[in-house]
């Protein structure tokens, strides 16, 4: 079977951002779609503040279900220093979109080590395409900070092979029991989401993710 | 309370057969385990394998439990299955150590109603203290060996071992790794079959397993070996993929075999779903029908050195690693390179950038920093420790931990250190830390040899209600069951009366009391004989704890003294740094900081470090909406 037919989509964050939750509902959009799927973390002892990243593979059939370095379309960043982590994970034409959060560890304010001062101009010296963006700060503004992880479900949307609606519809589904007000929130918080990247980007942008 | 709705289907109703549902390998498993009508299931948490209990409390109509111990657990399934229920216990691969002395004459009576124990492996160490090869139980207990290589096959192979397990009488050993535990995959689901059992039938030559009686039913086992190798060589579990491209061919089970399928598509593969006994004839139509085999298998080098022993020729760990996880971009240099081929060039990935490590940390207010925040202030001790969140109390910025075992070890390691040391550690003070959930499992005992031999240990027996590490599970010290209902509340400090230590060598302490803390250790440990320290506090992630008012900085008055960063709490940020030179001629680097309103839960701990009394309450009318107690 030819591996590319496989899209592999890479979240990453800090333990307690939401990054499974988010790959969870990027996973239910893909069985949507009719995909096989599969999902993994590897979390260890992340409910303590560690690293996180949770790996979604999905395609015609999937087999082994890490992802390896340089094959990754689009990399999802819940935090800036752990995009960069993981960005050789991403295939050469690969995409990442990196919320501008900075969460700093106890490690580093004992200045035993070093934050990265740009983290995303690091990637992008490295020859990385990056999108970043506030995702909290637009949760913000539209009321809640807890829109923060549909924002960044927005921003990865027109970066899937199938149709943003396919992942807007899982989301309105999972909030469908919290009422109309919060399904229009998240409503509202997606299409921030893909406005923020889409204002950067451009429609012209080719999408990594998309088969040829 | 919430308005009354009106329920029209059931939430907590299992989803329905033919289902297809994302399922991690945990969750497969569970349900597999309820369809096949079990009647009761018991675990002690354990990483990779917590959330198979977890998710089967959750089904109705069985008995599931949190056993104190993996031991207990696999006692509980055995007496189940005496009486000819269907019966299933699970544990993480150093769970099986604790259990094995079970599992040891437990395979020599067999199981009656079908009995499965699911043990999975952490390999890589996510979350362990050593990386063991389950496998090996297979061979040393007699017992058949299933691996399932993903969610589907987990839920499949599952229900197989419970019609395996009761047509052959045996215990059957299911061997999860983390990659099959945490993996979400599709899973088409079934129907729960009901399972009355036959009820016990007395037969001591069988249940008691006294000399005369264990003599005469060892030679079953092998007899059983035997049977359940043919099994295995008809089983439609162990499949013998011909491929097209036969110059290399691979035996694999589990992970390894999507590995093997993902990296070399077109080569011969057999797949083993029943590892142990493994089918000696299809493993020989392999070899002949290859020019090379080779055995891919996690982690260890078994099932070549038997492959070899039966006098075919292989390959194995002389090309691939003997610990951590394989993956495709593992196996394709190395087997290329044994073919004597050209290496594909891996993906043209960049090197790693290089960004600081960011180890787990305690939570925010977690009580355990009030703990090694004051053992880091006291001098000339030797603190042993135990495994839990508190394991982290060895790292930054703390380094107040300084051995780590297995679950209960810290009593032993202690006693030891204290009738063992000679005069170099002659004046040090000898602590020995371990949790509640722990303490229960296995440090009670522990604390009886110290108590029994007159040992000169402070014990900080660490009471935050909860199992912490594996994510918040109830203990029989924290009055509620598995489904979180209330249950017996055992009080530990009576526990630890009973088990030997004066009462007035007992004391209760609150961990976020920092100076109470301080004397108490101080106090304790230069007082020769066993004295035990509850600290009484509950975890941060269970619904026992109730957050407090946050605190904040008031820049003005912050000197930079940095006192309050050695406490260790995630929600002290530092703003600035700043290099001075004292007075005594000694440069210092001062570090101005700030809290996270949106992090603090307001434990205060670090107030109480902060020399020019910086650090204040929170206005109240900054407070964030989810504080509730101020």
């Amino acid at each position: 079977m030819s591996q590319n037919d496989i899209t592999n989509i890479l979240v990453c964050g800090i333990g307690g951002q939401g990054v499974m939750t988010a790959t969870e509902i990027l996973a239910e959009a893909a069985i949507a779609e009719g995909h096989d799927v599969k999902k993994t973390e590897v979390a260890g002892m992340a409910q303590r503040g560690g690293v996180v990243t949770s790996h979604l593979r999905f395609g015609r059939k999937v087999l082994s279900p890490q992802i390896e370095p340089g094959t990754v379309q689009v990399l999802l960043g819940f935090e800036g220093a752990e995009a960069l982590r993981w960005s050789h994970y991403l295939r050469p034409d690969g995409l990442a979109l990196v919320n501008n959060a900075k969460l700093v560890p106890p490690v580093v304010e004992l200045g035993l080590f070093d934050y990265p001062e740009d983290p995303t101009g690091q990637m992008r010296a490295a020859g990385r395409r990056v999108v970043s963006f506030d995702a909290m700060s637009i949760a913000r503004d539209l009321g809640e900070v807890r829109l923060g992880n549909t924002v960044m479900l927005g921003a990865i949307a027109d970066y899937l092979p199938f149709s943003p609606d396919v992942l807007l519809a899982c989301i309105v589904k999972r909030f469908a029991r919290k009422g109309d007000q919060v399904v229009e929130a998240n409503r509202k918080a997606f299409a921030a989401g893909r406005e923020a990247v889409a204002r950067q980007l451009g429609a012209s942008v080719n999408n990594p993710a998309a088969h040829a | 309370m919430a308005a009354v709705m009106p329920q029209l289907t059931n939430p907590l109703a299992p989803p329905p057969a033919t289902s297809r549902l994302l399922l991690s390998g945990n969750e497969a498993v569970a349900r597999a385990v309820w369809e096949s009508g079990v009647r009761v299931a018991a675990a002690y948490p354990g990483t990779p394998a917590t959330e198979i209990i977890e998710s089967l409390a959750r089904y109705p109509d069985l008995h599931a439990e949190w056993s104190v111990n993996e031991k207990v657990s696999m006692e509980v399934a055995l007496g189940a299955s005496m009486t000819g229920a269907r019966s299933f216990c699970a544990m993480k691969h150093v769970g099986l150590n604790v259990a094995s002395d079970c599992l040891m004459t437990m395979t020599i009576t067999g199981a009656y109603g079908g009995l499965v124990v699911a043990v999975a492996d952490d390999v890589g160490l996510s979350s362990s203290q050593n990386e063991q090869d389950s496998r090996f139980w297979g061979r040393f207990a007699h017992l058949p060996v299933l691996e399932p290589a993903d969610s589907q096959e987990a839920y499949e192979m599952t229900k197989f071992a419970f019609g395996l397990s009761e047509q052959y009488e045996t215990p059957v050993l299911l061997r999860l790794t983390t990659r099959i535990c945490h993996v979400k995959g599709l899973v088409v689901v079934g129907e729960r079959e009901a399972h009355e059992p036959a009820g016990f039938v007395k037969n001591p030559e069988r249940w008691v397993m006294v000399p005369a009686h264990a003599r005469m039913r060892i030679p079953s086992l092998f007899q059983r070996d035997e049977t359940l190798r043919g099994v295995s060589e008809a089983s439609p579990l162990n499949v013998l993929e011909p491929g097209s491209d036969r110059s290399v061919g691979f035996v694999a089970s589990g992970p390894a075999y999507m590995h093997v399928k993902e990296a070399f598509p077109n080569a011969p593969v057999l797949k083993l779903g029943m590892s142990h006994p493994w089918p000696p004839e299809k493993m020989r139509a392999l070899a002949a029908m290859c020019d090379t085999l080779v055995v891919v298998e996690e982690t260890e080098q078994l099932l070549e050195t038997e492959v070899r022993a039966a006098g075919i020729a292989c390959h194995g760990k002389d090309v691939l690693p003997k610990m951590g996880e394989l993956s495709p971009q593992v196996l394709l240099p190395a087997v290329n390179r044994l073919l004597g081929r050209e290496v594909p060039p891996p993906p043209p990935a960049a090197a790693p950038l290089k960004v600081f490590p960011r180890p787990p940390t305690l939570c925010a207010s977690c009580p355990h920093m009030g703990i090694y925040y004051t053992l880091s202030q006291i001098k000339n001790i030797i603190v042993s420790g135990d495994i839990g969140c508190y394991t982290l109390g060895a790292g930054h910025p703390w380094n107040a931990l300084d051995t780590t075992i297995c679950m209960g070890a810290t009593m032993g390691v202690a006693l030891g250190m204290d009738k063992g040391r000679g005069a170099a550690d002659k004046n040090k003070r000898i602590l020995a830390v371990i949790g509640d959930s722990t303490f229960m499992h296995m440090g009670m005992q522990g604390l009886l040899d110290i108590t029994y031999n007159k040992g000169n240990v402070t014990v900080l027996l660490l009471d935050n209600n909860t199992t912490g590490m594996t994510g918040g599970q109830a203990t029989p010290a924290s009055g509620k069951d598995i489904h979180g209902k209330e249950a017996p509340r055992v009080d530990l400090a009576k526990v630890v009366e009973a088990l030997g230590v004066p009462n007035e060598r007992i004391k209760v302490v609150d961990p976020y009391e920092l100076p109470v803390l301080f004397k108490t250790i101080r106090d304790e440990i230069k007082i020769e004989g066993p004295s035990v320290i509850i600290a009484r506090r509950p975890c941060v992630l269970i619904d026992d704890f109730k957050p407090f008012r946050p605190y904040l900085v008031e820049e003005d008055k912050c000197t930079g003294c940095g006192n309050c960063l050695e406490v260790g709490c995630p929600a002290i940020h530092v703003t600035s740094r700043e290099k001075v030179i004292k007075p005594s001629g000694k440069e210092v680097e001062l570090a101005f900081v700030n809290i996270d309103n949106q992090a603090c839960t307001g434990c205060g701990l670090c107030v109480q470090p902060c020399a020019p009394d910086a650090i204040q309450h929170v206005p109240r009318r900054d407070i964030p909406i989810h504080i509730v107690k101020t």
